[in-house]
């Protein structure tokens, strides 16, 4: 057994009991117990000495307090009457934080769970349509004033989603047209359709994966980064300085970011369907010797401009979608640290999943209308 | 009996905190620049000074989030700045902080603040950690706050849980970053009471980066001050005779605003 800096002693007197404590008590250090010290022992009563102790802290109170709470449920006597004026009060102190600390239950009922589920669903729906027609009145203002609009912070955003983004646009794009030619090619080589392959890339690039695959990085990239910066302005108070201001935060921040996406996915559906269209062509003259002109002669007689159009319409909901999802959840964010990241990884599940849900409407209304 | 305020390491008579020939800043913008000074034990010591002069800084640098670039800081006789991570590690033991928002981890409850470092560095049992949690809190005035967590309360009571966590280890100093900033009068007097308190029953040494006059002139045994062009020390002793006799005008402008001159 490790020798202890902490000491005690015990000497029986009757049925008394004398505790002499000794040494140095220090919280980082092992102390004796009070039950180790005890043994088989019952006093009636306990007196407690501590002229030996040469420095103390929290530790020589947990002692007092163990014998202390060991002597009030055995009805013995606890003397401290021995024991200095400011250990006495401390001691006091700790029992007095024992007895009153209460743990705090947080669990609920299953009804109140239900109940408060619902109310902060209604209230959720209630905010985004209040932030969706704030924007909406923030973009007839633009329309009605465009001087006041902040077309400097808008052209940094789209610098921001746009070029900055065209490095990693570039390879998905890229791989996408790639992965796509080689499932492509499986099917159509067991019927002798290989030149087929170029319909089939043109035509789910240009009308389908172009604008996904778009929205999807940017999702991630613009969207988790509205909702971080918003929420870090949230937690800094800064919005609340625009607040105080009077100047709505929807105009200053929310506009110029949605316009910024609203101009540059579209651009960026584009430049994805070109790359996607390069990729499998390199596969189609690789693996199926398909020559490049042969390629894009089948492919422009099934993709036409209104392929293009369909693509590019749902490239701009898209990004609207993004931009009102990083921007209202940014908003949205509690104001701490965590806020701000739950902030960001709730503006991409929003996005992506608004996006699977309007994709499927596109498909169902071009579908309707025969485009 | 003996007190408990006797340091755990080191010689057992020097001061608790010696800095000599410090240097340091930003980003090699030098902030501070061959500082040196003693802090005693048990001794309520505060670093004062205008905006932007360093005293945060050289708070960093003292507790070791800042590396100086040259010069030396030490606890109870033993050097920090050269120490090897176990003895730093020993050392951080002998001192807490409260930082000027609380820095309290938001996830956790103030009882699970106040234990975590407790956890890290005693072997007590679960039951016995949480004892010490709840009296700390209690001492700091939040008894029957133990499970809220940090974005339940308010600022005064962050600070106070702050200080429960800096006090968790019974450290021998404490070291204060604008205690009173963003506290109404009344918290920022409480909180000085409560300053007062610790030293008086642990014995602790406090260091407290302030300019708030007030608590300046009631609480602080002796001060320095740092001076933003000077890049260092421009005066140092008690408060009072600082006020009423120092022929610096920066002292004086500084120490001598509206009301609270001293008579």
């Amino acid at each position: 057994m490790p020798l202890l800096n902490a000491r005690a002693s015990a000497t029986a007197e009757g049925d008394a009991m004398e505790v002499r404590l000794a040494g140095t008590w220090q919280i980082t250090e092992q102390r004796p117990s009070w039950e180790g010290l005890r043994g088989a022992q019952n006093p009636a009563r306990v007196r407690l000495l501590t002229e030996g102790v040469e420095k103390w802290d929290s530790s020589l109170l947990l002692f007092l307090f163990e014998a202390q709470q060991w002597c009030r449920g055995s009805g013995a006597y606890f003397d401290g009457e021995a024991l200095p004026e400011k250990i006495r009060t401390l001691l006091a102190q700790l029992a007095a934080s024992h007895e009153t600390s209460v743990p705090f239950d947080r669990a609920e009922s299953f009804l109140s769970s239900v109940g408060v589920a619902t109310q902060d669903t209604v209230l959720k729906a209630r905010e985004i349509a209040h932030f969706v027609g704030e924007c909406v009145i923030g973009a007839v203002g633009l329309v009605r004033s465009p001087r006041k609009f902040r077309w400097h912070d808008c052209m940094d955003e789209m610098q921001q989603c746009g070029p900055m983004a065209v490095p990693i646009m570039s390879l998905v794009s890229l791989l996408v047209g790639v992965t796509l030619a080689y499932i492509g090619a499986i099917v159509l080589r067991q019927y002798g359709g290989d030149i087929y392959i170029a319909d089939l890339i043109g035509l789910s690039m240009v009308r389908e994966m172009g604008a996904l695959m778009t929205a999807v990085v940017l999702a991630g990239r613009t969207g988790a980064a509205f909702a971080a910066t918003l929420g870090n302005m949230k937690a800094n108070e800064e919005i609340d300085a625009l607040q105080v201001l009077g100047i709505p935060p929807v105009q200053f921040l929310v506009l110029p970011r949605l316009l910024a996406l609203g101009v540059m996915m579209p651009l960026l559906t584009l430049y994805a369907n070109a790359l996607g269209i390069i990729g499998g062509l390199i596969v189609a003259f690789g693996l199926m010797n398909i020559p490049p002109a042969a390629f894009w002669a089948e492919m422009l007689t099934i993709v036409d401009l209104s392929d293009v159009a369909t693509g590019v319409i749902k490239a701009t909901a898209f990004g609207l979608i993004i931009g009102l999802a990083g921007c209202l959840r940014g908003l949205q964010a509690e104001r701490s640290a965590a806020g701000v990241g739950k902030a960001a990884t709730s503006a991409v599940v929003t996005a992506l999943l608004l996006i699977i849900v309007a994709d499927s409407v596109f498909a169902v209304l071009f579908n309707a209308l025969g485009i | 009996m003996g007190e408990n305020k006797t340091a755990r390491s080191g010689n057992a008579s020097g001061p608790a905190i010696e800095v000599q020939g410090l240097q340091g800043g930003y980003e090699g913008t030098v902030v501070l620049q061959d500082v040196s000074f003693t802090v005693a034990r048990g001794e309520i010591f505060f670093i004062i000074g205008g905006s932007g002069c360093g005293k945060s800084t050289l708070l960093r640098h003292l507790v070791g989030l800042n590396t100086p670039t040259a010069g030396a800081v030490k606890f109870f006789g033993r050097s920090f700045t050269e120490a090897n991570a176990a003895a730093r590690r020993d050392l951080l033991k002998t001192f807490g902080m409260l930082f000027q928002g609380g820095a309290l981890w938001t996830s956790l409850t103030l009882r699970q603040n106040v234990a975590l470092p407790l956890e890290e560095y005693t072997g007590l049992s679960p039951r016995e950690i949480e004892e010490i949690a709840t009296l700390k809190l209690a001492q700091v005035g939040l008894g029957g706050f133990e499970d809220y967590y940090p974005s339940e309360i308010s600022g005064g009571m962050k600070k106070r849980a702050g200080l429960a966590r800096a006090l968790a280890l019974d450290p021998e100093i404490v070291f204060f970053d604008e205690p009173s900033a963003g506290l109404d009068p009344v918290t920022s007097r409480k909180l000085d009471e409560l300053i007062l308190q610790i030293r008086e029953t642990f014995g602790t040494t406090i260091v407290v980066v302030s300019h708030e006059l007030a608590s300046i002139f009631d609480i602080a045994d002796r001060v320095i001050m740092l001076d933003r062009a000077h890049k260092g020390i421009i005066a140092e002793g008690k408060p009072r005779e600082l006020a009423a006799r120092s022929r610096d005008p920066r002292v004086t402008e500084f120490l001598r605003r509206g009301d609270l001159l001293p008579q």
